[in-house]
């Protein structure tokens, strides 16, 4: 064998290698996935091998840690859920309205000072949030409704709602703001020569184009608000409250799996396996939620031919 | 109701919307609600930092006391002793408890009496801060009786940089989570960082379009949106559970953290192979390189400005990150630094969630400075991404 030959063999032995150490590491995302689908998983059917599941997604009534403790999770999903509609009403009209003034009104200078502080916004970790909600706003809430009147808690899902909103705003301004600023020039011109306002333009024009795109964004708000943590451990209730008052405590899915996981139960007591049904049910929702986000921002990018998204 | 005025000129001219007027108004409401929703994200991060500097700027300064400390074997064998009776509840319990050591350092001191800068009690700092504090009447007639004769002074507080946590509140530090926080993000980097790259070239150079890359496509773009707690249930079960690696410890939390950072890593590691043009690859078959030599030596260096900033962003988001790691035991009262990345520990955002659920008000205000150093190190990790970014931006 000449050298040639030899040296030749060696290097399709080495790209084979290099390639074959490549596709493993792309594989380590799918086994990530499967290794957060299974850990949860299992462990879940440890939990409704001792519990009902049905009571576990209809009972009312969630008592761990006594004797004949009891698993209903429906005034978990409630608090989660009223505390997600705080969130939302928040983040939905602030980060669209940035979004179109972003887009569509901000000269480039003025975009290029007001992005940054959005994505300030973005980078603050959720634990400062947290200490934000809980240190600072709920004493404004209990104060506001105290002087209209009402009674709040101070650990009330109103404060934890807002600050969430709050933090869900950039990712719901930021995506936006590219959705909408890649809807074709062309559609506004021929809006304009119509004789159409800029308001209505946007109005009628713009925002139903990019209608996908802010679905898709308020989806993925709405995901990450379902699995926000630690501003609702730090600024909501643990108590299970089945209300709709807004100014009560309440707890939701991610403060119960905290607080079942850091209790002194044993790991294969109901009251820590519980920890995982929940998780389980959290992630089953959001990959819903983020699939629809994905498949719809999908549509939009296959209509109007982007790429930047 | 909007009051039209027709005049003659109007009333000739075929293109006059009557409805004109309203529909220009409405126009600019429409303008000033999205500038309103801006300004609001404005305000609110205006408010949000003068709301905790406001806060965490005291904590960078504590009280000390001047008084005159006896050492001797009485004293060091119990240091309540050593500061006369009266004194002994307006200084840190925990500065009394370190006297022996002190001795130990300075043996002169031995057999001596010294007019000492002693550390305050928390609640005389606080009291001296016009915050909330506990203390007998007695015990602020001491107070303001010292502070008179400037026997109380106001110094910058090292202790708040140099210490691990503590159950004495003047006393808890920031230092050993700080350490923490270095072992656990080098782990994190030193996983996410090659897989992520590798992953991104395999997508972008090597893969075919076909099922399995698709498959894994969506797969990264979705474990980018799964809640961050939900990793912490898998580093749990997997890494604790299944491998047996220790609770509270770096390496876990590292690993778990890079699996979250993956996703980052990846999506702007493909950007920025992305970007480079294929008449580079191109140049470089002509050349007779094969794909791993192309690939190596002109375009990863080429797309390297914009993979580090995507790990920088990565970095400075798993810093910030605490729900998984309260779930794989990250919040243990850790009151001196790991020295081995299996060793128990804690990170920066796990001690801030620990202080702020104290009771003692002196705590809020170390959160609160916490808080601002944790933002300042993040802020610059992001600024040095963007001045990256700007350095090394190639327009081809």
């Amino acid at each position: 064998m000449s050298t040639f030959e030899s040296r030749k063999k060696q290097r399709e032995l080495n790209e084979k290698l290099i390639k074959f150490a490549l596709i493993a590491a792309a594989t380590i995302s799918i086994l990530t996935t499967l290794g957060i689908l299974f850990s949860i998983l299992f462990e879940a059917i440890e939990f409704f091998k001792l519990r009902s599941f049905w009571y576990f997604i209809t009972g009312t009534e969630w008592s761990p840690g006594v004797v004949g403790s009891k698993f209903g999770a429906v005034p978990i999903f409630a608090g989660t859920f009223v505390i997600t509609i705080i969130a939302l009403a928040v983040a939905i009209p602030v980060g669209l309205g940035s979004a179109i003034y972003m887009s569509e009104y901000a000269t480039p200078t003025v975009r290029d000072y007001l992005k940054p502080i959005l994505e300030v916004l973005a980078g603050i970790p959720t634990v400062v949030y947290g200490f934000f909600a809980a240190i600072t706003v709920a004493p404004m809430i209990v104060n506001a409704a105290e002087s209209i009147g009402l009674e709040a808690t101070f650990n009330s899902a109103l404060a934890s709602g807002i600050v969430m909103g709050i933090m869900i705003i950039p990712v719901i301004s930021s995506l936006s703001d590219d959705v909408i600023r890649s809807v074709p020039d062309s559609q506004r011109k021929a809006a304009f020569g119509l004789g159409m306002t800029h308001g209505e333009t946007i109005r009628n024009i713009v925002l139903p184009s990019a209608m996908p795109g802010i679905i898709s964004a308020s989806l993925l708000g709405l995901s990450k608000a379902l699995g926000e943590t630690m501003i609702v451990v730090m600024a909501a209730g643990l108590r299970p409250n089945l209300s709709w008052n807004p100014l009560e405590d309440m707890t939701t899915v991610t403060v119960t799996i905290v607080n079942s996981l850091v209790g002194d139960f044993e790991f294969s007591s109901p009251e820590t396996l519980s920890a995982f049904a929940l998780g389980l049910v959290l992630f089953v929702v959001t990959l819903v939620l983020n699939m629809i986000s994905l498949s719809l921002i999908r549509k939009f990018k296959e209509k109007y031919k982007v790429n930047t998204l | 109701m909007i009051k039209r005025k027709k005049n003659k000129k109007q009333e000739n001219n075929p293109f006059y919307d009557p409805a004109l007027k309203a529909r220009h108004a409405s126009a600019s409401r429409f303008k000033k609600f999205t500038l309103s929703s801006l300004i609001f994200s404005v305000a609110f991060l205006a408010f949000f930092l003068f709301d905790i500097i406001g806060k965490g700027m005291p904590a960078f300064q504590i009280t000390y006391i001047k008084l005159d400390v006896t050492y001797n074997e009485k004293t060091i064998d119990d240091s309540r002793f050593a500061v006369e009776k009266k004194y002994r509840t307006i200084v840190s319990r925990a500065w009394l408890r370190d006297l022996p050591k002190l001795v130990k350092s300075k043996p002169e001191l031995m057999n001596t009496t010294q007019s000492t800068w002693v550390l305050a009690d928390d609640q005389v700092d606080q009291y001296l801060k016009g915050h909330h504090y506990n203390m007998k009447d007695k015990e602020i007639k001491l107070v303001d009786e010292l502070n008179t004769q400037g026997l109380i002074e106001s110094r910058f507080n090292s202790i708040f940089f140099t210490n691990g946590d503590s159950k004495i509140p003047e006393y808890a530090g920031l230092n050993s989570a700080m350490i923490g926080s270095v072992l656990t993000l080098l782990i994190t980097m030193l996983v996410a960082f090659p897989i992520g790259v590798m992953t991104a070239i395999y997508l972008e150079e090597f893969a075919d379009d076909n099922r399995f890359t698709r498959f894994i496509e969506v797969n990264i773009n979705n474990l980018a949106a799964i809640p961050s707690i939900l990793f912490g249930l898998l580093g749990l079960a997997i890494f604790i559970n299944l491998f047996g690696l220790p609770r509270s410890s770096p390496v876990v939390g590292g690993l778990t953290l890079a699996l979250m950072t993956l996703p980052i890593i990846i999506v702007s590691s493909r950007a920025a192979l992305r970007a480079v043009p294929d008449s580079i690859r191109q140049a470089g078959y002509g050349l007779g390189l094969n794909k791993i030599q192309v690939t190596k030596d002109h375009v990863l260096p080429l797309a390297f400005p914009g993979v580090l900033t995507g790990s920088i962003i990565g970095l400075a988001q798993a810093m910030g990150e605490t729900a998984p790691l309260i779930i794989i035991g990250m919040i243990a009262f850790i009151p001196d630094a790991p020295g081995s990345v299996m060793d128990a520990a804690t990170v920066m955002p796990a001690q801030l969630f620990t202080w702020a659920g104290m009771p003692e008000r002196m705590y809020i205000e170390k959160t609160a400075a916490g808080i601002m150093v944790l933002l300042t190190v993040l802020i610059s990790l992001n600024a040095i991404a963007i001045y990256l970014r700007k350095k090394f931006e190639v327009k081809w």
